[in-house]
């Protein structure tokens, strides 16, 4: 679904200029996606039940193996893992037997792209208010904001690289807009 | 731009919360008269100056919180969550 969203938002971009795609911009591997909202008192046992610790502090990402977690939210996660990964649902119900959780499954609601090279940063912020700077948003920082007139997940997986999390039928919007907005900024 | 402090991520853009009205205004029983329905559901106090409002991270962490800003000046004097009591 990724793929034809994107597709599409390739397609509708006008006038491209010669060399055409912006290879800073690239669709993530396919994902399963999970919101997951869990009270204080079971974020250990479900940590020990997936590998990751969810009592990170808010707006922070904690990655172990292929999972990542996104803390979105006081009680809300965003858990990302590769399409193959199967086994969260279960693992999870089995950690959290007679506890009180919600885990809701949006691997096709989202669509993920990957932003890379030295203006990414800039790039996002030609529409995104948040601070940017790396002491205000360092490696491994994630928050939902504000892309123009699309609400996106943002982490910063590196200094210069940035992962992106965007809703299916914004997805075209988000990517078009970065390759206008590339155009500013030569690589 | 306008720093709003969310109780839960710090500082934040304006433009990534949404308003919620006045803040801390109580139910009418259901019981209530048409008069105080009425009251519950229309009036509001509309300081000049300092007002509790209640504010939501709507592009950020989705979460209602509760602040006092002065309408005059548009400074937010405090944020806090919930059901906690302002400083
Ligand atoms: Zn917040």
């Amino acid at each position: 679904m990724a793929d034809i969203a994107l597709a599409h938002a390739d397609a509708r971009r006008t006038a491209p200029l010669p060399g055409a795609v912006d290879r800073r911009i690239e669709k993530s591997a396919p994902l399963t996606r999970f919101v997951l909202r869990l009270p204080e008192e079971s974020l250990t046992a479900a940590g020990a039940a997936l590998g990751l610790d969810f009592t990170a502090p808010i707006n922070r990402a904690v990655t172990s193996g292929d999972r990542t977690a996104l803390r979105l939210g006081p009680d809300e996660w965003l858990v990302l893992a590769p399409a193959t990964d199967a086994a969260i649902p279960g693992g999870l119900a089995a950690g959290l037997a007679g506890r009180l959780f919600s885990l809701v499954d949006v691997s096709h609601r989202q669509t993920g792209i990957r932003l890379a090279g030295p203006h990414a940063a800039a790039m996002i912020n030609a529409v995104c208010p948040l601070d940017l700077g790396l002491a205000a948003f360092p490696v491994g920082m994630a928050t939902r904001t504000i892309f123009a007139k699309a609400d996106i997940v943002l982490w910063r997986t590196s200094p210069a690289s940035f992962h992106l999390e965007i809703w299916r039928s914004f997805a075209p919007y988000v990517a078009a807009l970065l390759h206008e907005i590339g155009r500013e900024y030569p690589d | 731009m306008l720093l709003i402090p969310c109780p839960y991520c710090g500082e934040r853009p304006e433009i990534e919360f949404s308003y919620g009205g006045e803040a801390h205004v109580v139910r009418a029983p259901a019981n209530a008269t048409d008069a105080e329905w009425t009251a519950f559901l229309y009036q509001r106090s509309n300081a000049r100056g300092s007002y509790a409002e209640r504010w939501r991270h709507a592009h950020g962490c989705g979460r209602f919180f509760n602040a006092r800003r002065n309408t005059v000046t548009d400074f937010f004097e405090q944020t806090y969550k919930i059901g906690e009591v302002p400083a």
